[in-house]
């Protein structure tokens, strides 16, 4: 019989071990659901890797990583701080899409003026409109005590919805034909979010997230706030007896999360996409989710995490056109990334032990 | 020679790292009350556990009666007359005595004869209960009546009963006590854990004492001083914490009319509570756990806030105030519940340290740590107060109860609070440790700390505390001086026998 046995302390190796055996573990099951596909497993896996990275046409895949991957680790950083205190936001995607509403709006309230500000009067609007739709879960559990799970989650649709109507009505783009979306923000130079170096994918996103996983980095480690947000999470009665105050909390961690996911939608919108329209999200803040997990609430680990999820974006997307494979088997195989990395996690915390059955 | 009831021949049971039991042998005789001694961790626990089929033993073996004795499972030793009334009751509130009492058999009879057994039974051993009231609705001592009642249905040969005194006032421990002697009287065997030494001399015929798993001696309680025994059981010998005579100063901490509703749904509301506590007094507060004193320390430490001037700490009201602005203040506090409340359970020791110390000792600048000071102050804790780790950087869960209730008192102490409140300070704790943290709250009184001690522990508030008090669902009776209290009298503080009418036998 096969016991778990409770270590005395989180083991530091497992913690760290536990990403890369669950990578690994995703790539033998999933090498194995892709042969029941009647795939070649390998080179399904190596199509997924390898491909984006060092393949033929990878000049193309690199700079896509960092354009996947910004807004994942963007939004996964704010949902961390939150997470590490037991605060649950997981309308990240709702709070993208009003930042990139807001910011977008703010920009097009210029068109067509040319002038410095604009753009960052766009980043605070997009934050500001992340900041906002996320306050409403976090105003409402503090003053009513609400679940903001469900909150947050109920508000991405009420947002998608906002989207289709602003797509149609308040932001359509005067000159476009009567079709459905916003003037590109790509074409407005004063808006745009231009990568700053040709060709690289570099954008203000990737730089804004970079900086976001140093400072919750610094935050966590170094200060009073984020040693307050993790003894919030780890011992919530010892919190409250350190004096933490859990409304305050609340405010912060939803708010920070939300502003962070809205920079996210506002940098999308400004650069990649260019254009408000109703098919614009793609569900980053709900992947962004699984990244946090994945980079283990760590802001380095998010950095890696986000990385590898755009990885397996990207390939999934070559293995679908190269291979035939079915975009479910890319969903299924992202699922198992999150499953593997949540079972394995048990090992930082217990150790198996083979027990002998006792003697009756 | 008669043959005994029980007896244990060489029993040994090992955990990964510990050897709870090792060779231990003893016989338990027909109509004894045998008392089984040791400081936590000696390995009492498991030693029941495997009479009672719940642990299996490694090596060894029992004879009931003489003959091979080797329960795989509870259910069998049931069968073979071997009851258990557990420290913790497994009763459910919302059902009555009897549906409780039901649940716990394997066939049970209809109702109504069960409650007719069970009065019968009640009436017989003089401990009065009704069968069909709701069990949340009773006292502790009338729970442990049901647990009682539920083990003499099976009309046991061996009760054995784990610590059931802890639970109890003076009077309800009386009754408790004419009981047992019936239930000796008509035959019936009782193996009685405790570390409370004087109940000991009063019931037990014979006692066997355990320390670290081994059987280090018998004895005879009634002929033996209870300082031999507790010397037996710590395996050296005993500093009594010593104080000197001192003057108190002003008042410290005044609280008026204080009353708080209960912040959960189980909790006590606190009731018009008033106690002045002057600098260089321990006030020691007994009562029963669960009336009141884990909401007077959240009331106390800040976590409950209340009307400002319901609390003043030299003249200054703090009501209001949450904790940190308290311990600015100099007012401290150490709770009951180590994990989760006094320490985070996977956080290092040091992060224990900023956990209270960040304001007095200044372990953070504009918001951030600093970390290095913090380690040291951790440090502090860990050498001064002896704690047992191999360095700060350990989880708080990694240490033993004992270890780390010496640091969460030592992290307050070193602070040199100008008020401490503490709420079971050496629960669960060995008998050297709790020394140690007496002498340590005593020591800061002597330096004109005023000390709040809530204990359940009346043995160490009369040892350590200047004046007395009682909580008795959420009112504190007023406090009187501790020299000249009788047992009696502190009985009747704590709410004397709640309402149990008294063994009529």
């Amino acid at each position: 019989m096969i016991v778990l046995e409770k270590r005395p302390q989180p083991s530091k190796a497992w913690s760290y071990a536990t990403p890369l055996v669950a990578v690994l573990a995703t790539m033998v099951f999933g090498g194995v659901l892709f042969t029941i596909l009647g795939k070649n497993p390998i080179e399904a896996i190596g199509t997924i890797f390898w491909e984006p990275l060092f393949g033929e046409f990878a000049f193309y895949y690199r700079p896509q990583l960092l354009v996947k991957g910004a807004p994942l680790v963007l939004i996964a950083i704010g949902l961390s701080l939150g997470f590490r205190a037991g605060i649950w936001n997981i309308g990240a995607e709702g709070q993208y899409i009003m930042g990139a509403i807001f910011g977008a709006g703010a920009g097009l309230a210029f068109y067509p003026l040319d002038a410095f500000y604009i753009f960052p009067i766009m980043v605070i609007s997009g934050a500001f409109g992340g900041w906002l739709w996320a306050m409403i879960p976090a105003f409402l559990k503090v003053r009513f005590g609400t679940n903001e799970i469900l909150v947050s989650l109920m508000l991405v649709y009420v947002a998608e919805q906002m989207l289709a109507s602003v797509s149609l009505g308040l932001l359509k783009n005067p000159e476009g034909f009567g079709f459905p979306g916003s003037r590109n923000l790509q074409q407005y130079d004063s808006a745009h979010n231009a990568e700053l170096i040709a060709g690289s994918g570099m954008h203000w996103g990737v730089v804004t997230a970079l900086i976001a996983v140093i400072f919750a980095y610094v935050l966590l480690n170094r200060h009073m706030l984020g040693f307050h947000i993790r003894l919030t999470g780890e011992a919530p009665r010892a919190a409250k007896f350190a004096g933490v105050n859990p409304a305050r909390l609340i405010l912060f961690c939803l708010g920070l999360s939300g502003a962070l996911a809205g920079l996210a939608g506002m940098f999308e919108v400004s650069g990649p996409s260019g254009v408000v329209s109703i098919d614009f999200n793609v569900g980053y803040g709900f992947t962004a989710i699984i990244v946090a997990f994945l980079g283990r609430l760590h802001p380095v680990g998010i950095l890696l995490a986000g990385g590898l999820m755009a990885l397996t974006y990207i390939g999934g997307e070559i293995a679908q056109s190269k291979l035939g494979l079915p975009a479910a088997a890319i969903q299924v195989f992202q699922g198992m990334l999150l499953f593997f990395l949540l079972a394995f996690d048990l090992l930082t915390n217990y150790r198996i032990r083979a027990a002998r059955s006792e003697v009756a | 020679m008669t043959t005994p009831l029980l007896s244990l021949q060489g029993l040994t049971k090992a955990y990964p790292g510990v050897v709870a039991n090792d060779q231990v042998s003893f016989d338990i005789g027909e109509g004894e009350v045998h008392a089984l001694l040791g400081e936590n961790g000696a390995g009492k626990s498991t030693l029941v556990k495997m009479i009672y089929g719940l642990v299996k033993p490694d090596s060894g073996t029992m004879l009931l009666r003489g003959q091979p004795f080797a329960p795989p499972e509870p259910r069998s030793a049931r069968a073979d007359g071997i009851a258990m009334v557990f420290q913790h009751f497994s009763l459910f509130d919302a059902l009555n005595v009897a549906e409780n009492i039901a649940l716990g058999m394997e066939n049970p009879p209809p109702m109504g004869d069960l409650a007719s057994r069970i009065r019968e039974v009640s009436e017989a051993y003089g401990l009065p209960l009704d069968p069909f009231r709701t069990v949340g609705d009773l006292s502790a001592g009338e729970r442990q009546r049901v647990e009682i009642i539920r083990c003499l249905l099976q009309d046991p040969k061996l009760l054995i009963m784990d610590e059931p005194t802890s639970v109890l006032t003076p009077q309800e421990v009386d009754i408790l006590f004419e009981t047992l002697n019936k239930l000796r009287s008509e035959g019936t065997s009782i193996l009685y854990i405790s570390h409370k030494l004087e109940e000991i001399r009063t019931l037990c015929d014979h006692a066997t004492i355990l320390r670290l798993g081994k059987n280090v001696g018998e004895c005879v309680p009634a002929e033996t001083s209870a300082r031999d025994m507790a010397e037996m059981m710590v395996g050296s010998t005993l500093q009594t914490p010593e104080r000197s005579g001192r003057d108190f100063g002003g008042v410290a901490l005044d609280v008026t009319g204080l009353s708080v509703p209960s912040p959960s749904e189980f909790g006590t509301a606190l009731k018009n509570i008033h106690m002045t506590v002057r600098k260089g007094e321990v006030l020691g507060i007994g009562g029963v756990a669960g009336n009141g004193q884990d909401e007077l320390l959240g009331v106390l430490s800040g976590e409950i806030l209340t009307a400002a001037d319901a609390i003043k700490f030299n003249g200054q009201r703090i009501g209001k105030l949450g904790p940190t602005a308290r311990r600015k203040l100099g007012v401290l506090t150490a709770p009951e519940e180590r994990l989760g409340h006094a320490a985070a359970p996977d956080m290092s020791l040091t992060e224990n340290a900023l956990l209270t110390g960040s304001v007095r000792e200044r372990l953070e600048s504009n918001g951030f740590l600093k970390w290095a000071e913090t380690k040291s102050f951790a440090e502090k804790i860990i050498s001064a107060f002896d704690v047992r780790t191999p360095g700060p950087e350990n989880a708080a869960r990694s240490l033993s109860g004992g270890n780390l209730q010496k640091f969460v008192i030592g992290r307050e102490v070193l602070q040199n609070p100008d008020v401490l409140v503490v709420n079971q300070p050496t629960w669960g704790v060995d008998a050297a440790a709790a020394a140690a943290i007496r002498q340590a709250i005593l020591d800061l009184a002597a330096k004109g700390t005023a000390v709040v001690c809530i204990s359940q522990d009346l043995d160490e508030l009369m040892e350590i505390s200047d004046s007395f008090a009682a909580l008795n669902e959420g009112r504190l009776s007023a406090p009187r001086p501790t020299t000249g209290l009788t047992v009696d009298e502190i009985g009747l503080m704590m709410g004397g026998a709640h309402g149990m009418e008294v063994a009529h036998v």
